[in-house]
């Protein structure tokens, strides 16, 4: 029998400071044994349990793509005591890992499809992964247009910036940041990701959304997404709620009969109207 | 079926302690408890039920998953399966059905959880039928039984200085080789009727239509009343035979350390606490509506089975005295409305 709290040991080969308010650090993680990276497959907006041993372990969305072998990739906030941790590790420590874990964006269904991905905040590292994913030669071509809508407080809050410039330069990505007030030297869109959404207005024509972000942004992008006529069915959300085993035992992450770490994190809007509102 | 002699007992625990650990009700101070025995002559049956079930013979309230050694450049994980092999004996019909609900979770679409299921695996269990229920019993309710064999290996029937044993598995059988027991006798098996049939229980709880009835309540005013009395301790979750809720945490020591998984409860505020301070189930209410409801209609929906045995420790248990069998009449009760949040 698989043992499904065995960590796989990993080590932490880059801790880099990615916002510019030092909160948020991404974490490049090499498998020590070849076999584990091997066994580790995953795909888009699956998750994983990091161990920081001796603290404890958390769950954090992918934010590498499969695209990229050799590492795992986590943007994580400071915000308890596991990730107060991880923040102050030295490069060269040995984590654990445990996953992948949980459902992924529905790839398969995608094929074929317009693409309009919308992220804020610090929720954007599951959509960096699936981005990745699309923007890979050997995938590009099974999706139709990417239009990438990624908005932050300010730009020093925007994650993966070389990236972000990478993708500006592209013609197979519509790639539209925003910042909230206006900063000096920032050529972007200013405007919250909601309004920004219903001035780039993405045609819901043969198209799915992806959206990630903070709550209060999901609830004023959701009547937008509507009125440009995107149905429940094709808009792909991910939830977050307090996880320890990530097997669907503990008992926490239940959003009515569902399991967010077992049947989710992803969800279409169709499937969250049938639950609670306990996320 | 077989029969026992009560003066045969302790030989037949004391041969079993040579290849099991034997878990049986032993008093303590002034309730049962199941406890590994080194003797057949510390086992009480004469007992209604133990204070918390035998749960944590295969689900410990405390154990360690895996301990870790951190060595040169890499690390050193050691496994912590227990593969002994055991004997939980003297339990009650509705605590074996606990292990049946159980098992669906450990055992889940898609993961095994090893620490159970070896334990599982590994167990024999000898139930003890009742021939008097208590007053909170209303496991009749929930398809068991005071005498159902469902889930047990072995069902002993008390019929006064003899058990009338019944071999419900082969792993039970197992359990009996060398004894030679001899077949219950028509008389025995008369008592054993006489004992079945003077079992009664004087509670229930009405399921019928209640699923039903949970899938469109979950906005309902009913919960802002329902769960006042309530004070959260949990002392329903801790001695309650389905409750699965666990936490994971790490203690070290220096290089070295242990992956430790305790009880937890969703009655607790911290349960679903996020790093952010976004809280899920911020109040008892909705932790409260959380424990009904999964019991009575999440695992009904996953499961096809309800979440719980009819035992009543949460009922002797509370320090409030809230009553399950009162909340699901009180809910019985409502007029069904769409659900709005």
């Amino acid at each position: 029998m698989k043992n499904p709290y065995l960590p796989l040991p990993m080590r932490l080969v880059k801790n880099f400071i990615e916002t510019e308010d030092n909160l948020i650090h991404t974490f490049t993680l090499e498998f020590l044994r070849e076999e584990d990276e091997k066994s580790f497959q995953y795909l888009p907006g699956q998750f994983a349990e990091v161990s920081v041993f001796g603290t404890g372990e958390a769950p954090f969305g992918i934010a590498s793509s499969p695209t990229e072998p050799g590492h795992l990739k986590f943007s994580v906030a400071k915000v308890g005591v596991v990730t107060t941790t991880l923040h102050q590790l030295p490069e060269g420590t040995i984590l654990g890992v445990r996953g992948p874990l949980g459902n992924n964006y529905p790839l398969e269904e995608f094929k074929g499809k317009n693409l309009v991905v919308i992220g804020g905040g610090f929720a954007f590292t599951t959509l960096r992964s699936l981005i990745t994913y699309i923007l890979h030669p050997e995938h590009r071509g099974d999706y139709g247009d990417l239009t990438v809508i990624y908005g932050a407080r300010n730009p020093g809050l925007l994650l993966y910036k070389e990236e972000l410039a990478e993708w500006e330069k592209r013609s197979d990505i519509n790639l539209v940041c925003t910042i909230d007030r206006p900063v000096e030297g920032w050529n972007g869109r200013v405007g919250f990701v909601p309004a920004v959404t219903k001035e780039v207005a993405p045609s819901a024509n043969n198209a799915y959304a992806v959206i990630c972000g903070p709550p209060v942004m999901i609830k004023f992008t959701m009547p937008v997404l509507e009125e440009l006529g995107f149905p429940p069915e094709r808009i792909i959300m991910s939830l977050e709620n307090r996880m320890k085993c990530g097997i669907g035992m503990c008992g926490r992450c239940n959003v009515g009969n569902k399991y967010v770490c077992k049947d989710g994190p992803v969800f279409t809007r169709a499937q969250l109207n049938q639950l609670p509102n306990e996320y | 079926m077989l029969i026992l002699n009560q003066d045969q007992l302790a030989n037949w625990l004391n041969q079993l302690i040579d290849t099991y650990k034997v878990f049986a009700p032993v008093k303590d101070g002034d309730h049962y408890t199941f406890k590994e025995i080194s003797s057949g002559n510390q086992v009480t049956l004469n007992y209604t039920n133990t204070k918390v079930p035998p749960k944590e013979v295969l689900f410990p309230r405390s154990e360690k998953l895996f301990c870790y050694r951190h060595e040169n450049e890499g690390i050193q994980l050691e496994e912590k399966i227990d593969e002994s092999k055991k004997v939980i004996f003297g339990l009650r019909p509705c605590d074996a059905k606990g292990f049946l609900l159980l098992d669906n979770v450990f055992n889940n679409d898609k993961y095994q959880d090893p620490y159970y299921l070896n334990r599982r695996k590994n167990t024999v269990l000898v139930g003890l039928g009742c021939n008097q229920p208590a007053t909170t019993c209303f496991c009749t309710s929930l398809g068991g039984g005071p005498f159902a064999s469902e889930g047990l290996d072995i069902l002993l029937v008390d019929i006064g200085n003899r058990y009338v044993v019944e071999v419900v598995t082969e792993k039970g059988q197992e359990l009996l080789s060398g004894l030679n027991l001899p077949a219950a006798e028509p008389e025995a098996q008369e008592a054993a009727r006489r004992v079945k049939e003077g079992a009664a229980l004087s509670t229930c709880i009405n399921l019928d239509g209640l699923k039903a009835k949970l899938d469109v309540i979950f906005y309902d005013p009913i919960w802002d009343l329902i769960h006042e009395k309530c004070l959260g301790c949990a002392a329903c979750t801790y001695s309650c035979p389905t409750c699965h809720c666990f936490d994971i945490v790490d203690e070290a020591e220096g290089k070295e350390g242990c992956r430790i998984r305790n009880w937890d409860a969703c009655m607790f505020p911290l349960f679903t606490l996020h790093g952010s301070g976004h809280n899920p189930r911020p109040t008892g209410k909705e932790r409260f509506r959380q424990r009904v409801m999964h019991k009575f209609k999440y695992f009904v929906d996953n499961f096809n089975a309800v979440a719980c045995v009819g035992c009543g420790r949460c009922i002797i248990n509370c320090p409030v005295n809230l009553d399950i069998r009162e909340v699901l009449a009180e809910i019985q009760g409502l007029e069904v409305r769409s659900d709005k949040q």
